[in-house]
């Protein structure tokens, strides 16, 4: 389990927090959604939840960041990978550039770890297959869609075999067919035990895939709940979040005064 | 011609593919290890510049540069990326150097400046060392893509932050130019002038400079966590999914010239090496 416990952080040379009073917790295999407007503090949430705030990015970090009950406070961001993985939301910043197939670049991480090869081609291997790319492996790393791309980083890190992956913003600069294929991928990942904390500004793919969603605003958290709970809330929208579609529809006909036939999405 | 040692329980099919992955080697230069063909490259241009003269050169040049080309048969290829490289350089070492070097033998004058032989002679030394750095680093280039080198120094124990360094700058390159032309179409759509003059040319490009370097240092920074999420600088040793073969008559090889560049270089400052023509 992740477990973030009265957090609170401030970037290097920043007066004012970013976070403020976080609790939150991801059990193995539960899929969680982060929501807010922008500059609501979720790129950096995924920071601290990761490990690399403060320890990569600087700054002070208040309250407790935990992995299995245990403190990861002081650990530098390699001892944390094999326990924690964040993926960012631009694909082409995540590629290491020293890669010529995507079996490659996959394995750059166990291969870091310093696995056996066995270990790290089985890993990989494994890695392509959960996220349903083993058919791209011997393609260049340059010259894939936006989808692949990303696709290509998330299994960069489960290759690593983290319990927890911490997602940012990772359909940003997919197409619809994009988003599909790795809210696809990351259900399959869910059910393989892994936990995953995804932030996103997708309501549609959050409300199809989690079991929660956690509201942002100003830092902290003003809602947490199941997706219908939150995204019903009249809250949300205040916040600047739009509700997936199937809410909007049916806040339109209740305002219309309108039955909805049955449920709707 | 890859090798896997310590990988006792990778399946033959396993082995195979890794094998697939190294880079093509389809001629017997190409398949030298990385190093020796970066030891032939360095140690050719710099015999070059030290010994000077034609005869060295030449002498470089026959020997040591164009067997390699001629064994990976990219002989001609080579001789026309020499020529681009060595070129444009040449043209201005040639303009400077017959005019402005002193001399007693004036072979013709174009308004106040004095074409000299010896000016001629020294513009031709450096144009035969120029062509003759421009011939190994193309050789290198041409038979050793730069992952497989990496990979070999980060094996030989480079840390792999250099090896990853230099990989992530090469690729930066294009990207900031992709990324420049983006930003001066979004301007241009905006009403900024790019065309004409060299004074109009030199104002469109400034607009381009801040967001191209900030966006540029923003993505250096996400790049750079990318790889710490990556177990990029865990201390300790790695299982490379490939590597090429190196054997003890490269490694002989390598000393050799080393020690040759070393000794002529010595016996060069020492006047016991005559200078050759």
């Amino acid at each position: 389990m992740l477990e973030l416990r009265g957090v609170s952080y401030r970037y290097p040379g920043y007066a004012r927090q970013v976070l403020s009073g976080i609790d939150l917790s991801l059990a193995d295999g539960e899929i969680v959604g982060l929501v807010g407007p922008n500059e609501a503090g979720k790129s950096t949430l995924c920071l601290v939840a990761s490990g690399l705030a403060p320890a990569s990015v600087g700054g002070t970090l208040g309250g407790e960041v935990l992995i299995d009950g245990r403190s990861i406070a002081g650990q530098a961001p390699f001892e944390l990978a094999s326990r924690v993985g964040l993926v960012f939301q631009n694909p082409n910043t995540q590629r290491s550039g020293v890669t010529a197939t995507v079996f490659e670049e996959v394995a750059l991480g166990p291969v870091n770890l310093g696995l056996e090869l066995a270990e790290t081609v089985e890993r990989t291997r494994w890695a392509l297959a959960t996220l349903g790319i083993a058919d791209i492996a011997g393609r260049d790393p340059m010259r894939l869609s936006g989808g692949q791309a990303q696709l290509v980083a998330i299994a960069s890190i489960l290759a690593m075999r983290p319990p927890h992956l911490v997602l940012d913003e990772p359909t940003a600069q997919l197409d619809p067919e994009g988003t599909r294929l790795v809210g696809e991928a990351l259900r399959a990942l869910a059910r393989t035990g892994t936990g995953l904390l995804i932030a996103e500004h997708k309501a549609e793919l959050l409300d199809a895939i989690c079991q929660r969603v956690v509201a942002l605003d100003g830092g902290q958290i003003v809602l947490d709940g199941t997706p219908a709970d939150v995204f019903e809330d009249p809250r949300i929208a205040a916040i600047g979040v739009e509700p997936p579609a199937r809410v909007r529809i049916a806040g339109a006909l209740a305002a219309r005064g309108v039955a909805a036939p049955g449920p709707i999405g | 011609m890859t090798t896997e040692a310590s990988t006792p329980s990778l399946s033959p099919e396993d082995r195979a593919y890794l094998r697939s992955l190294a880079p093509a080697t389809p001629s017997p230069y190409h398949r030298l290890n990385p190093l020796t063909k970066a030891i032939v490259a360095t140690v050719s241009t710099l015999a070059a510049f030290v010994l000077g003269g034609y005869v060295a050169p030449a002498a470089i040049l026959v020997l040591l540069v164009l067997p390699g080309a001629i064994a990976a048969r990219v002989t001609a290829r080579l001789v026309r990326v020499a020529l681009l490289i060595s070129l444009p350089i040449s043209i201005s070492v040639a303009l400077v150097s017959v005019f402005t070097r002193a001399g007693t033998t004036v072979l013709f004058t174009i308004g106040p400046f004095d074409a000299t032989l010896e000016g001629v002679d020294f513009a031709a030394q450096v144009i035969v060392r120029l062509f003759v750095l421009a011939m190994a680093l193309g050789l290198f280039g041409l038979t050793t893509e730069p992952r497989a080198f990496v990979v070999d120094l980060e094996r030989r124990g480079l840390s792999p932050k250099i090896a990853f360094a230099a990989a992530a700058t090469l690729e930066t390159i294009p990207l900031m130019i992709e990324r420049a032309l983006a930003i001066q179409a979004a301007q241009r759509a905006r009403g900024l002038d790019t065309e004409g003059s060299l004074a109009t040319r030199i104002r469109g490009v400034m607009p381009l400079v801040g967001p191209v370097i900030l966006s540029s240092l923003t993505e250096v920074e996400e790049r750079s966590l990318a790889l710490e999420v990556r177990a990029f600088g865990k201390p300790g040793r790695r299982d490379l999914l490939w590597t090429l073969p190196d054997d003890a008559r490269q490694r002989i090889l390598r000393w050799a010239l080393v020690a040759a560049f070393v000794a002529l270089t010595i016996g060069r400052v020492a006047g016991l090496v005559p200078a050759l023509p």
